[in-house]
Order: structure tokens, then C-alpha cells, then sequence
């Protein structure tokens, strides 16, 4: 935070603190905003999250593990993080080349081709559950020539991969396009000249300068294709112990009113959702210090 | 290699190549692209509209002149009226916080307002049962004064407003920060009021990126599925969105009904693209021009 700090104002110098103190009581409405943020804040994610660890706190330790270790939901943790994993990898590996193409060459429809990237955003997903779903059962227009080759995705942890790529799409394409928009063709050139291949330059120039963006994407892929539910229970199948993501386990305990067992297998979410979020704001850092430094 | 005659054509091409790549590296990469975001994006968005009418237009207009494919088009309609306000007055008021003081805690704060983004909405759903439900911290209460909230429309906004909290203060915050306060120390300076400043100086400067934050909020808020469906009981006709609606005529075998329901949000998120596109190329175009003014500005006649 300290390098917002010194940010704001640009040419004053050095950050004197005294400034800094009179800036802040000459724009109004600090009380205001930051009051309100905070109160609306509480209300509507700190009282609902500390009711989810109110809960947990009322069940004994046996309770708590017995409901996060049964064979079942161990089962959906392999699927969920699994499946999360190799999507977030393929979207690693095709959003570089999308956000690649995106910035380096031009061709026609260019312009709908970088807004459709953000469709899985905008798309509800549900709907692409069903719509991926209709595409790759037995009878779709993808299904039913995989299907006579022995390649079945619908209905199987397959599937569950699938809707994960779609869900992911846009987050590396949307973290590596600005950095790739603002690196140097200069260093390229000069390495150029001192004789290295385009190949070498791509792995000794270019990828270390984009390293912890795409680092960045992939984990925000990564945390969201692990808390998606919508878009994976329509073409999961929803086999227990093959085919059941995690989230879909919580469904399944609140459908039997085990409240408390839904609550156990929800906190293992949260907290594996805050250690990513602390690895992403970790490498969103990094990333901003990696763009300072060489400028 | 050897001869002073074969080494200046490579030399060249290898010049040419330190920008760019070979022409048939840039055909297949151009190819794989392509064909990726065909099978991806252009396919499952296709597939919507091709199974959508797939009985025909008319039983297409049936199935959303359906009363339970109505009230389900008004619920969502309600959700989204309520909960992008909402938010967008919450985005101000913390972008306005956040980027334009400087306190302790930022750093967490800004991480706090992230964090829905970060929750399996089917958890989120979970928080809101155990402090509304019938055996939540306010069960009890609620029930005494007959209030429903969860399985019921309130409920459906709460879980609507959770998931799409971060979508507005997320867009402006790093706007804001970008801009710097001078203009509106400037104007406070000049004699403004904040809420003068805020209007004419700060609005102005955020108004594309207000606008994009909007229709993503919204374009979520009226396509969340996780969450809402955790909280809304799915009785027909009375606590279904669009995307519960879908999802129970999908299970139904009603294919062609589902996919016409589902043709409406797809046509959401095709509208909802089209705009964001548009306030992007606007914003580049208004930074473009604030660039391509002179250093020092021509003297006002």
C-alpha cells in the first residue's frame, strides 16, 4: 500500500506527512463513504460469514472431521480440485495464446473476437451448463461423433473439466493481455540483434516479463472453477463418489437438513477460498512490483 | 554459413523475425485460437438459440408466455431492480473511501470487499440459511413476526446482493486511484461542495467504468444460479428466477422450453457485451483524445 501512497501525488516530491494530512480534510466525505462502506460490509458478508463459523464452532471436533473426511465427500474434494486444476492449466496455455493473438497480430473481427472473450462472464451458468451439455450428450453436435470413437465426456468427471475451461476462459486471456499490450518491443529487438532465435526470446525475454500475470489468471481460474456450481451439476452426472463436485455435497446436506454437516464441508471451502484469495492478492503484488521495477 | 554470401540473407530474417513470428507459425497460432474459442464460446452460445427453436417460433413464444415462465422473468426483473442499486451506491461510496484517503487497514478492506468473489456461491447461499432460516440465529425472531426471507423473495435478493457486492466497488477503485485527487482538491479549492464535486468532476471522469461495473452486476445478478438456488425453496410461480426456471424444465426433459428460457439470458449477456464494449472503446477514445492534447493548452478565446 505504500506505493499507493506515494502515487497520489505525483509531483510533490517527497511524501510529507503533513500534506498528505491536509489533503485528506480538504475532499469531503471520508467519514461518509468509509462508514457506510463498513456498515453495508457488515451486514451483508461479515454477519453471514460469522454465522457459518458460529455453527462450526457448535459441533465437537469428531462431528466436524467425520463430516469433512467421509469417503464421499473426500471423493468430491479429488474431483473438485482435480478437475479445477487441469482446467485452469488448459486455460493457462490456450489464454496466453488467445491473449497472444489478441495483441500481436490483427485480422478481421478482431474486435468481437475480444469482446466474446468475456461471454463466460456475462453468460449465466447456468445456461451453459445446459448448453454444453446439449453439445456433448450422445445426440449433440459434438457428442455424436466422439461418441462412436469411444470418447464420452457428457455425464463424466470429463464433463466437469469442460465446464470448468469455459468458466475460466477469460481470467488469464484478461490478466496477461494488458502486460502483453505494455512490454517493450525494444528488449525484443535488442535480443534480436544479439543473435537470439524467436523461440529464445519468447522463453528468455517475454515469458519471464509475464510470468506472474499469467500467474495471477491461473490461480483466479483456478478459485473459481473450485467454488462453480451451476455450470458443472448439469453435465456432471452427479454420481457419488465419480462424478460429485463439492459444492453439490452441500446441496445434498441441506436437502437432508444436516445443517451441520452442510456447515463442516463449507467452512473446508471457505478456508481453501481465503488462502487463494491471500495467493492471489500475494501475486496481484508481485505483479505490480515486477511492472515498476524495470520502468 | 562459411561464406560472406549466404550469411546476409539468415541475418535479414532474423531481423524481421525479432518482432514477429514466421507467416505459417502465425496462421496455426492464429488457427488454434480460433478453433478453441469456436468449440468454446461460439458453439455453447449457438447451441442456446439452435435448441431454443428447435420446435419452432411458436412453441418458442409458448413456452415464455407460460404464467410460470412469466412470474419467473418478474422475479429476476425485481432481484436485479434491487440489487444493482444496491451495490452501485455501496461501489461509490467504497471506491470513494478506499482511493481517494489514505488509513490503516486499506490494504484488509479492500480485501474484505473482494472476498464474495472468492466464496462458492452454494456457501454463500449456506450463510444466509443459517442466519434467517428456521434454525438460524434469527429463525426464531422471524417466524414470532411472520417474515420470510428464506424461501422467499427476500432471500433471493440477499443472495443476489452477496454474490455481485465487489462487481461495481472492483471497477472504480482502481479507477480512482489512477486519477489522483487533484481535480477535485481543485474544485473544493474553486469553492465546490462535495456532493458538486462529486457530480461534476468525479462522475464524469468515472462514468465508463461506473457503467461497465453496472451491466456486469447485473448481468450476474440476473444469472446467478449457485447461491439463489440454495435460498429459494424453487416454488414454482412464486421463488424462481429465470435460471431456477431453466433449470427445472431442463430436468423435466422440456428441452426446447428450457433453452427458450435460457435464450433470454443468453441474449442478456450478448446485450450485456455489447455495451461493455462500446464503454471501453469510449473510454479509450476520451484517453486517447486527453492524451493528444498539447502540453501547454491554447489560451481561451
Amino acid at each position: 500500500m505504500s506505493a499507493a501512497t506515494t502515487s497520489v501525488p505525483p509531483g510533490t516530491g517527497g511524501p510529507a506527512p503533513g500534506r498528505a494530512r491536509r489533503a485528506r480534510r480538504v475532499l469531503p466525505g471520508f467519514g461518509l463513504t468509509l462508514g457506510y462502506t463498513l456498515f453495508y460490509l457488515s451486514i451483508i458478508v461479515l454477519v453471514p460469514l460469522s454465522a457459518l463459523l458460529f455453527k462450526t464452532f457448535s459441533l465437537t471436533w469428531e462431528q466436524f472431521w467425520t463430516a469433512v473426511t467421509a469417503p464421499r465427500v473426500l471423493a468430491s474434494y479429488r474431483l473438485t480440485f482435480g478437475a479445477s486444476l487441469i482446467a485452469a492449466l488448459v486455460n493457462l496455455v490456450f489464454g496466453l495464446l488467445i491473449a497472444w493473438v489478441l495483441v500481436r497480430y490483427t485480422f478481421p473481427g478482431k474486435k468481437i473476437v475480444d469482446a466474446l472473450v468475456d461471454l463466460p462472464f456475462a453468460l449465466p451458468t447456468a445456461v451453459a451448463g445446459i448448453s454444453l451439455t446439449a453439445l456433448l450428450a450422445g445426440n449433440g453436435w459434438l457428442g455424436r461423433y466422439l461418441e462412436p470413437m469411444g470418447i464420452q465426456l457428457a455425464f463424466k468427471p470429463a464433463g466437469v473439466v469442460i465446464a470448468l475451461i469455459f468458466i475460466g476462459l477469460p481470467f488469464v486471456v484478461r490478466t496477461v493481455q494488458p502486460v502483453l499490450e505494455d512490454s517493450e518491443k525494444e528488449l525484443e529487438e535488442a535480443a534480436t540483434s544479439l543473435g537470439a532465435t524467436r523461440l529464445q526470446i519468447f522463453w528468455k525475454v517475454i515469458l519471464p516479463s509475464i510470468t506472474p500475470a499469467l500467474m495471477t489468471g491461473f490461480a483466479m481460474a483456478f478459485a473459481r472453477a473450485i467454488g462453480e456450481y451451476g455450470s458443472v451439476i448439469f453435465i456432471a452426472g452427479n454420481m457419488p463418489m465419480v462424478s460429485e463436485i463439492t459444492p453439490l455435497i452441500i446441496i445434498g446436506k441441506l436437502e437432508q437438513y444436516d445443517y451441520a454437516g452442510a456447515t463442516a464441508v463449507a467452512v473446508v471451502m471457505l478456508v481453501i477460498s481465503f488462502a487463494l484469495l491471500l495467493v492471489i492478492n500475494a501475486l496481484q503484488a508481485w505483479q505490480r512490483r515486477h511492472a515498476g521495477a524495470p520502468a | 554459413m562459411s561464406s560472406p554470401v549466404t550469411t546476409t540473407p539468415p541475418a535479414k530474417r532474423r531481423a524481421q523475425a525479432g518482432t514477429t513470428e514466421a507467416p505459417w507459425v502465425r496462421w496455426t497460432l492464429l488457427t488454434i485460437a480460433f478453433a478453441f474459442l469456436l468449440l468454446f464460446l461460439v458453439l455453447p452460445l449457438a447451441a442456446v438459440f439452435v435448441e431454443a427453436f428447435s420446435k419452432g417460433i411458436d412453441a418458442y413464444l409458448a413456452s415464455l408466455r407460460d404464467p410460470d415462465a412469466w412470474s419467473a422473468i418478474k422475479l429476476t426483473l425485481i432481484t436485479a431492480v434491487i440489487a444493482v442499486p444496491l451495490n452501485l451506491v455501496f461501489g461509490v461510496a467504497a471506491a470513494w473511501a478506499i482511493a481517494k484517503y489514505e488509513f490503516k487497514g486499506k490494504a484488509f478492506l479492500t480485501t474484505l470487499v473482494d472476498l464474495p468473489f472468492s466464496v462458492s456461491p452454494v456457501v454463500a447461499g449456506l450463510m444466509y440459511v443459517l442466519v434467517f432460516g428456521a434454525n438460524g440465529w434469527f429463525g426464531p425472531w422471524l417466524q414470532a413476526h411472520d417474515i420470510k426471507i428464506i424461501f422467499a423473495v427476500p432471500g433471493i435478493v440477499l443472495a443476489t446482493v452477496f454474490v455481485t457486492f465487489p462487481f461495481i466497488a472492483r471497477e472504480l477503485i482502481p479507477l480512482m486511484q489512477a486519477q489522483g485527487n487533484d481535480e477535485e482538491q481543485a474544485a473544493i479549492v474553486l469553492g465546490a461542495t462535495g456532493w458538486q464535486t462529486f457530480w461534476h468532476v468525479t462522475l464524469p471522469n468515472i462514468k465508463w467504468g461506473l457503467l461497465y461495473g453496472v451491466i456486469l452486476c447485473n448481468a450476474r445478478a440476473m444469472g446467478e444460479f449457485g447461491a439463489v438456488s440454495v435460498v429459494s425453496g424453487h416454488i414454482r410461480g412464486q421463488t424462481n428466477t429465470i435460471p431456477l426456471h431453466v433449470e427445472i424444465l431442463y430436468n423435466e426433459y422440456q428441452s426446447a422450453a428450457a433453452f427458450a428460457a435460457a435464450s433470454l439470458l443468453a441474449l442478456l449477456a450478448l446485450v450485456t457485451l455489447v455495451i461493455k464494449s462500446v464503454a471501453e472503446w469510449q473510454s479509450e477514445r476520451e484517453q486517447q483524445a486527453a492524451r493528444d492534447l498539447p502540453p501547454e493548452r491554447p489560451t481561451p478565446h
